[in-house]
């Protein structure tokens, strides 16, 4: 049901490098687990409404006031790689 | 009985009438460390405190050890979820859970040990190696927090707090044979609590008894400005009206105080057994410990009655889809761009920023959590929503309306809360559906958002403990701890302490 | 058919986003500012650190029902957020916080004039809240990136059009009229320089009768209005020229290079997207009340098209003029405190819409700017009428208030900028004026009309403009016509 080709392609969606294994293991995995899933193709599940949120929340807001910022050295004291106040990353190409 | 193995409410007493000191405590918790944290592995670093800094909390709450689930961010302290990726992260800012727990007078003791970004039932999956059982260091703790509940039944810390999206607390809990809590969803703020479902995550308390559970609910509970999903309970509106019984003693308050629950008194309340959750699967010992729990509520005058929750069985696959779609999106920020782990390969594959994505979280993620992301990407993905996703989300409804119709005349719900004691290290380790159906009778609670908990209702004949799990309608926690508290005044399963 | 005669019609649809003036971000306490240096504008929240939670700003969803109204769309009395799921470094998450199936505004529309009284009615499909991204600096140098996340959750409102702009001037008049209409409401500066406003087109073009839209590219970076429309001029004449040379236009991403003129293809495909929205559970639902509709509804400013149809009919103002006018909300309302002062609106008109415009843009200042009276303004133009200044000396004094301001009485003093008007002394001045230029008095004599501008010429310059020129040039000829 769920080929290594699909797998591939989840995973790069996903951006996750596979090795052929991997995506031969997860391949297996994820079809016995869809499988199960696919229990619930039993349900009839006309006019029932998603649930996203259990609790029955609705507007909650902040208001637009002001809490100071972390210092450009806090902000970068995790960063990976650093450079004149940003975050360096690999360069990109457009 | 040493210090380390008391209980927090007795060490509070023992302070207050000057029988011991804050310093006395954390000396005892860390001798026992020294002792058996090789052979557990209960936590992923430690944190040491010196005298000077422990003699400030003295005059506070709980001046207490207690151990931190590495999933819950504390200042400039390493926070990694048990996983690679994390490596070296210092979060510049505390959860709301730390900051209540500081003001209290807590003593981080260290990061517990915990299943990869809590994806596990067995804490196998942590990058730091799995936790071992206390009770059989061949078997494992339960998971995700299985380094929580491990270290509070090693005595290693006086208690502990975890996260329970599906069981991660109570599994867990009941396989060490610890007191578990998950409270309602929106009672304790999940700002700083590093998400892996965002819908069904709760932190709540890992503690030797039940009257410990109750005071470091207290400290945990209550509407934070910083979680949108948080419950301000002065509205109302959350509480489900329709049925009377829910209604609490304290309800106009924001947060009740628990220890107002702890009463030996179930008289005329009415429990439900649901008979889905006594099928195939279950161990007997199991089901037998569960109905001599039923045997002494009973004779404490509770009533209890058979019902039907019928969706039980689409719980799991419910489960797997909802929680693996979130995860799916929650991970996607461990990248390799801000912080955390950087991986790139040797030579370009497709170009150098998609290679360092891939790369990284080929390196950083195990395979546990490449096959959730997987999978929950997958139920996301164009052509697959409704038949999953969706789905899903359709099916949590019915799920969830099974709770609202059965609380309409019961007061509490009691299961098992795992189908089987320990099981060995590795042995569903590369099964991962059988782990997935070791949640089976947790699940519903967070898929619900109501509280439940699992308190400790026996031991096998291998000395392994079991655990009993009551499920009460949301913001009822009052509801678990009275039945809980009642049923641990009539049985002596909470006072064994493992010797190690 | 030729191919050459084949007759073209080009389709554009824009995707507008728009920064919201509100004092922090969308959902944490970040001030919500421009240009300060990087990474110096963020929190634990907007730099999406593992654990944090957004709680949204309750400004950014009262500046987006106003905008919704503004633009007369539907305002959705149930909305919620989505999760938009892609990766780049510029999106701290790996997703973006946005609306996909209950977005705040629908099925609105925007009139936009076109020749005549004519207008065009351009559709809004919807209008939603999301967050903005962070910065990317290519250092090219360094062979890197680097990422400023100042920008990061920064409130945008993303405002899609049907595809019912049918040439690069259309949406050029569009984007105009939806920047003045937001200026208006004062939920956002509309800066494209800035980023403020930014705008991508979906562009394809079909032949002429034929009703299937054809293959569309994505414009992007279009930084400036006139980007917007030079893009979009050369992109549909590309795709022309594809069509016409038997090939299909390929749907794609393209960017325009303003230094070259040119749209090229973007070289980092990333494959089909699959953004696997999905409700942000992170955040509750909301709902809009009808009470608060109604009240932002009360509350909201006359829109320009509004203004311009009551000023012309109020002030008897050209369309022209008042078009002028509304563009700048300050310079009508000034416009109209002028109108209380002085009957002369046309020439209030010529005044702020001539001089006045050329002074700001000369000073590069906005209206705002500077400090200048309508009482000032008035008394130039009634002491003009009144004859005792000249148009001349008049701008002098408008210069010199816009300088300092004082008072126009004062300076006229001050200066001795009143024209000579006095019978006497003007004849005077005639009498000299022909004594000394007895040529150019002759050849007026002989019929030739333009030499008495000669000498009204030479009358101003002798009396350093002060003279009237209308009376000097009565009196000359009056004068010349005597001696006959």
């Amino acid at each position: 049901m769920i080929s290594t080709e699909e797998v591939k392609n989840i995973a790069s969606l996903s951006r996750i490098h596979l090795k052929d294994a991997e995506a031969g293991i997860l391949s297996q995995d994820l079809e016995k687990i869809l499988d199960y899933i696919n229990k619930l193709e039993q349900l009839e599940l006309s006019g029932i409404d998603p649930t996203t949120h259990v609790l029955p929340l609705k507007n909650v807001f902040r208001k637009d006031a002001v809490i100071p910022s972390l210092k450009q050295e806090q902000a970068l004291s995790f960063s990976i790689e650093q450079k004149d106040g940003a975050f360096k990353v690999p360069k990109i190409i457009e | 009985m040493k210090l380390n193995q008391r209980t927090a409410h007795e060490l509070r007493d023992l302070i207050k009438s000057n029988e011991t000191s804050v310093d006395k405590i954390y000396a005892a918790v860390r001798t026992q460390i020294d002792k058996s944290e090789k052979e557990v592995n209960a936590f992923v670093r430690l944190q040491e405190h010196n005298l000077q800094d422990l003699k400030p909390k003295q005059d506070l709450a709980f001046p207490i050890p207690i151990a931190i689930k590495d999933n819950i961010c504390i200042k400039e302290n390493e926070t990694t979820c048990a996983s690679k990726i994390l490596a070296g992260f210092k979060p510049p800012y505390n959860a709301t859970v730390i900051d209540k727990l500081l003001d209290s007078g807590a003593v981080f003791i260290g990061n517990a040990n915990m299943d990869e970004f809590a994806f596990g039932s067995s804490t196998e999956t942590s990058f730091f190696g799995p936790t071992k059982n206390p009770w059989d260091l061949k078997c494992v703790p339960g998971g995700s927090s299985g380094g929580s509940t491990a270290a509070v039944a090693a005595d290693e810390a006086i208690w502990a707090i975890g996260s329970d999206p599906g069981g991660s607390i109570r599994q867990p809990a009941s396989l060490c044979g610890v007191v578990g809590l998950k409270p309602t969803y929106g009672r304790v703020s999940r700002y700083g609590l590093i998400a892996f479902a965002s819908s069904l995550d709760q932190i709540g308390p890992i503690t030797k008894d039940v009257t410990d559970s109750a005071l470091l609910l207290n400290i945990l509970a209550g509407h934070d400005p910083k979680d949108s999903t948080s419950a301000d309970c002065r509205s109302i509106n959350l509480l489900n009206t329709r049925n009377q019984r829910s209604k609490r003693s304290s309800q106009n308050q924001e947060i009740p105080d628990y220890t107002q629950s702890l009463i030996e008194d179930v008289k005329g309340l009415t429990i439900g057994i649901p008979k889905e959750y006594f099928v195939e699967g279950m161990d007997p010992e199991v089901k037998d410990a569960v109905m001599a729990s039923v045997a002494i509520l009973k004779d404490q005058g509770a009533c209890f009655k058979e019902i039907s929750l019928p969706h039980t069985e689409y719980a799991v696959a419910t489960y797997y889809i909802i929680a693996t779609a979130e995860a799916s999106s929650n991970l996607a920020r461990f990248d390799g761009v801000a912080f955390g782990l950087r991986e790139r390969p040797s030579q370009i594959r497709k170009n150098t920023l998609v290679d360092m994505y891939e790369e990284t979280r080929d390196k950083g993620f195990g395979m546990e959590a490449k096959r959730r992301i997987m999978l929950g990407t997958y139920s996301l993905s164009s052509g697959y929503y409704d038949a999953y996703y969706l789905k899903g989300l359709k099916v949590r409804s019915l799920i969830k309306q099974d709770f609202d119709t059965a609380f309409e005349e019961l007061d509490a719900i009691i299961t098992p809360t795992s189908p089987t004691t320990a099981f060995k290290i590795g042995e569903r380790a590369n099964d991962p559906l059988s782990m997935y159906l070791s949640d089976i009778y947790t699940i519903s609670a967070n898929l619900s958002g109501i509280p439940a908990i699992s308190i400790p209702c026996g031991f096998s004949k291998k000395g392994l403990p079991i655990g009993l799990q009551i499920m009460a309608n949301a913001f009822n926690e009052e509801m678990l701890l009275r039945i809980a508290y009642s049923y641990e005044q009539a049985t002596e399963w909470h006072k064994k302490r493992v010797n190690l | 058919m030729n191919d050459h005669q084949k007759q073209f019609e080009t389709v554009i649809g824009l995707e507008v986003h728009v920064q919201l003036d509100t004092q922090t971000k969308i959902f944490c306490g970040c001030p919500n500012v421009f240009g300060k240096a990087p990474n110096t504008q963020t929190c634990p929240v907007c730099l999406g650190l593992p654990g944090t939670l957004p709680v949204l700003n309750q400004q950014v969803l009262l500046h987006a029902i106003k905008i919704g109204l503004a633009l007369n769309c539907n305002i959705n009395t149930f909305i919620k957020f989505d999760r938009k799921n892609y990766y780049y470094p510029d999106l701290p998450k790996g997703y973006q916080i946005s609306q996909f199936d209950y977005p705040i505004a629908q099925n609105g529309h925007l009139d936009i004039p076109i020749k005549g009284e004519e207008v065009k009615r351009i559709r809004i499909n919807r209008a939603h809240i999301e967050e903005d991204a962070g910065k990317l600096i290519h250092d090219d140098a360094g062979n890197c990136s680097l990422v400023d996340y100042n920008r990061t959750g920064t409130p945008l409102i993303e405002i899609v059009t049907e595809a019912d702009l049918r040439s690069p001037q259309e949406a050029y008049d569009y984007l105009q009229l939806l920047k003045l209409t937001l200026k208006y409401l004062y939920v956002s500066d509309c800066d494209m320089e800035k980023g403020s406003l930014r705008c991508d087109a979906n562009i394809s073009i079909r032949e002429k009768g034929e009703t299937q839209l054809g293959t569309k590219t994505e414009l992007k970076n279009l930084n400036s209005f006139k980007a917007v429309k030079a893009g979009l001029e050369f992109e549909s004449e590309r795709q022309k020229q594809v069509v016409l040379a038997g090939n299909r236009v390929i749907q794609e991403t393209r960017l325009w290079d303003e230094n070259k003129g040119i749209t090229f293809a973007m070289r980092s495909k990333e494959g089909s997207h699959d953004y696997r929205y999905f409700p942000e559970p992170d955040l509750v639902p909301f709902t809009v009340e009808e009470k608060t509709i109604q009240e932002i509804k009360e509350a909201m400013p006359e829109l320009p098209s509004e203004k311009q149809k009551r000023l012309i009919s109020q002030y008897q103002i050209s369309k022209y003029d008042a078009n002028i006018l509304i563009q700048d909300k300050d310079i009508a309302l000034f416009f109209e405190q002028c109108a209380e002062l002085c009957p002369h609106t046309k020439k209030i008109c010529n005044w702020l819409n001539g001089q006045l415009l050329q002074e700001l843009n000369t000073r590069k200042n906005t209206f705002r700017d500077i400090d200048l009276k309508p009482q000032a303004l008035t008394d130039i133009i009634l002491n003009t009428e009144n004859g005792i200044i000249s148009n001349l000396a008049a701008k002098d004094i408008f210069k010199l208030i816009l300088d300092t301001p004082q008072s126009v009485a004062a300076l006229i003093e001050k200066k001795g900028l009143a024209q000579v008007s006095d019978d006497a002394e003007l004849t005077k001045l005639a009498d000299e004026i022909i004594e000394q230029n007895t040529k150019a008095a002759n050849e007026f004599q002989q019929g030739k009309q333009n030499a008495l501008g000669f000498l009204i010429g030479q009358a101003m310059r002798k009396t350093q403009g002060k003279a009237n020129p209308k009376l000097i040039g009565d009196i000359i000829k009056r004068r010349l016509i005597d001696a006959q």
